[in-house]
């Protein structure tokens, strides 16, 4: 286990953001922790890399203990803060190069690992420029450059790809991706956008209120959990009698619409319509990690303020 | 953890300070402007009616004074920078680097000595300007103690600034350690014909111990032998130093 937390519990004055979490994470996994703003994603990740301690709990990094051998840990570790942490009167390269002394990236290969990521998020051009004249997503390629310049055992991205173009972040997540296959890095990654969580991670956890709702293969959760989403208006509102068929898993009612998920839509649409009656409207699509997200945290995940949070916070300087 | 690593992290620290230190330029223009106002303005409104002491004109009888309090106020001051860094979030990349927080303390500590100590280069040529007696061995000698005056001072600004959250919390509390470590010091007069009181002050302030240090040195007034005044300097640097060490370690 490269990750390993126990009972891992961070508390506040007035709320526990971390409650006594459980977790297990292989070599070479692609981790994923989905949850609402303030779900304790951050919480997480600020105490497996040692800046946050935990009130309760034990967790290994590396096999390391946070507590007891902080310093091996660091060694061990990479990471991109949700909150930007470049430098703003140096500049990208002069950030990266204090970075390769700060983790000790031997001096052989210091040159060639800036300009390898410096291609990587296409910064050539703006690296001599002072980081404060740089874009809100610019900085973020900086940072992401940064954090897996060293290559790192276990990379900790924490919405990682936050006002990121889509060329960017497909580019970006393929070299993490390769990194994470070549040389058996670990990954565990927060973010918002359930399509990258989807094709991206082995695995996810979907956390909310400082605990874990549920952990499994995104494939897994949405075959078992979600399967196909039907959305119909029945002519007549008599639901009972659907609620008691043996495909379907879940079944919700707004605003005069009825939101089922079932197991087979191409076997059982036929069947599910004799016992809806008449309808007036339907609609059939495959469940997405968006549902099992929604099914599990009961609302809409505020992607708008998460965004608007960080240029905010970009902006703020 | 190699030594080598600790030695690049520290490196890795001390070039970010001097970096941004070359880059701000009203830092080093405001830094420089005060001193000369409290050498040319008070040394020479307050020399015109004192005349002498202990044989040399008051400006530049207060020359070592204003010195050592050019490299007190810079170097308290220099402890605000670790507040906004951690404000802006800067710090946590340094935080999770695997490099001990001493080697990060002792990078910030030499940042901030590197500050003080242009300006010493700066006040140094005035000196030469303005006949204060500075030969090449008093030059190195007084920049050498000048240069532990300002390691302790800067550890203390990192220690408050380490331990406060605000940087207005800082200046609140950074004026309540500056103004009498220089008010209650011999920076501006010699040590006779004071009451016992403010006698008494002026032995607990280590400060008085490198003005007197550096007065005799560049002046050959000397209140205490030099050994003590180096000791106590000494003494004091570690101490802050340690608690820096320690106040790093909670961040
Ligand atoms: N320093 C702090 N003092 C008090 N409460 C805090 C502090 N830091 C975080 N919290 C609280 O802990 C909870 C978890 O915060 P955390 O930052 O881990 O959320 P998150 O899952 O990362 O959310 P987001 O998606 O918005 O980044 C939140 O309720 C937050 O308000
Ligand atoms: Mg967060």
């Amino acid at each position: 286990m490269v990750i390993k937390t126990e009972g891992l519990t961070k508390k506040y004055a007035k709320l526990t953001a971390l409650d006594s979490l459980d977790l297990h994470i292989k070599e070479g996994e692609i981790f994923g922790l989905l949850g609402p703003n303030g779900a304790g994603k951050t919480t997480l990740i600020s105490m497996l890399c040692t800046i946050l301690k935990p009130t309760s709990g034990k967790a290994w990094v590396n096999g390391f203990d946070i507590v007891k051998e902080p310093a091996k840990v660091r060694k061990s570790i990479g990471i991109v803060f949700q909150q930007p942490s470049v430098d703003d009167l140096l500049t990208g390269r002069e950030n990266l190069a204090m970075h390769n002394l700060l983790f000790g990236v031997p001096r052989a290969i210091r040159k060639q690992r800036i300009d390898e990521v410096l291609s990587l998020v296409n910064l050539e051009k703006r690296a001599d420029d002072l980081v404060n004249t740089y874009s809100g997503g610019m900085r973020r390629r900086l940072e992401l450059a940064r954090g897996i310049m060293h290559h790192p055992r276990i990379l900790f991205l924490d919405e990682p790809t936050l006002g990121l173009d889509p060329q960017t972040r497909e580019h970006i997540w393929e070299y993490i991706v390769e990194l994470a296959r070549k040389e058996s890095m670990t990954v565990m990654l927060t973010t918002h956008y359930m399509e990258e969580a989807e094709q991206l991670c082995d695995r996810i956890a979907i956390i909310d209120y400082g605990k874990i709702v549920v952990m499994d293969s995104p494939q897994t959760l949405k075959n078992q959990i979600i399967g196909d989403v039907v959305k119909l208006k029945q002519m007549i509102p008599d639901i009972e009698p659907i609620r008691q068929l043996d495909y379907v898993k879940n079944m919700q009612e707004k605003e005069g619409l009825l939101y089922l998920s079932i197991k087979d839509a191409s076997k059982h649409l036929q069947d599910l319509l004799t016992h809806t009656g008449p309808i007036d409207f339907v609609e059939v699509r495959s469940g997405t990690l968006n549902d099992v997200f929604l099914h599990y945290t009961g609302r809409e995940i505020r992607e708008a303020e998460a965004e608007g949070g960080f240029w905010e916070r970009v902006m703020k300087k | 953890m190699s030594l080598l690593n600790e030695l690049e992290g520290m490196y890795a620290v001390w070039l970010r300070e001097a970096k941004i230190y070359v880059r701000e330029k009203e830092r080093l223009i405001s830094s420089g402007v005060s001193p000369l106002l409290w050498i040319f303005g008070f040394g020479t409104g307050i020399g015109a009616n004192l005349k002498y002491i202990e044989g040399y004109p008051y400006q530049v009888f207060i020359y070592p004074g204003i010195v050592v309090m050019a490299v007190l106020f810079t170097s308290l001051f220099y402890g605000i920078y670790i507040i906004w860094d951690r404000k802006l979030d800067f710090l946590k990349e340094v935080l999770v680097a695997p490099v001990s927080r001493t080697s990060v303390f002792a990078g910030k500590v030499l940042g901030g000595a590197t500050d003080a100590m242009v300006q010493v280069i700066f006040l140094l040529i005035i000196g030469l300007l303005i006949n204060i007696p500075l030969k090449p061995l008093i030059i190195i000698e007084a920049f050498l103690m000048l240069l532990l005056i300002s390691v302790a001072m800067v550890s203390i600004g990192l220690v408050i600034g380490a331990n406060l959250q605000s940087p207005e919390g800082f200046g609140l509390v950074i004026n309540f350690v500056m103004w009498p470590m220089f008010f209650f010091s011999n920076a501006l007069f010699t040590l006779q014909n004071i009451p016992a009181w403010l006698t008494t002050l002026i032995y607990f302030n280590p400060l008085t111990y490198g003005v007197d240090a550096v007065r005799g040195i560049i002046l050959g007034i000397n209140h205490f032998p030099f050994y003590i005044d180096i000791s106590v300097m000494l003494v004091f640097s570690v101490i802050m130093m340690v608690l820096g060490v320690l106040s790093f370690r909670r961040m």
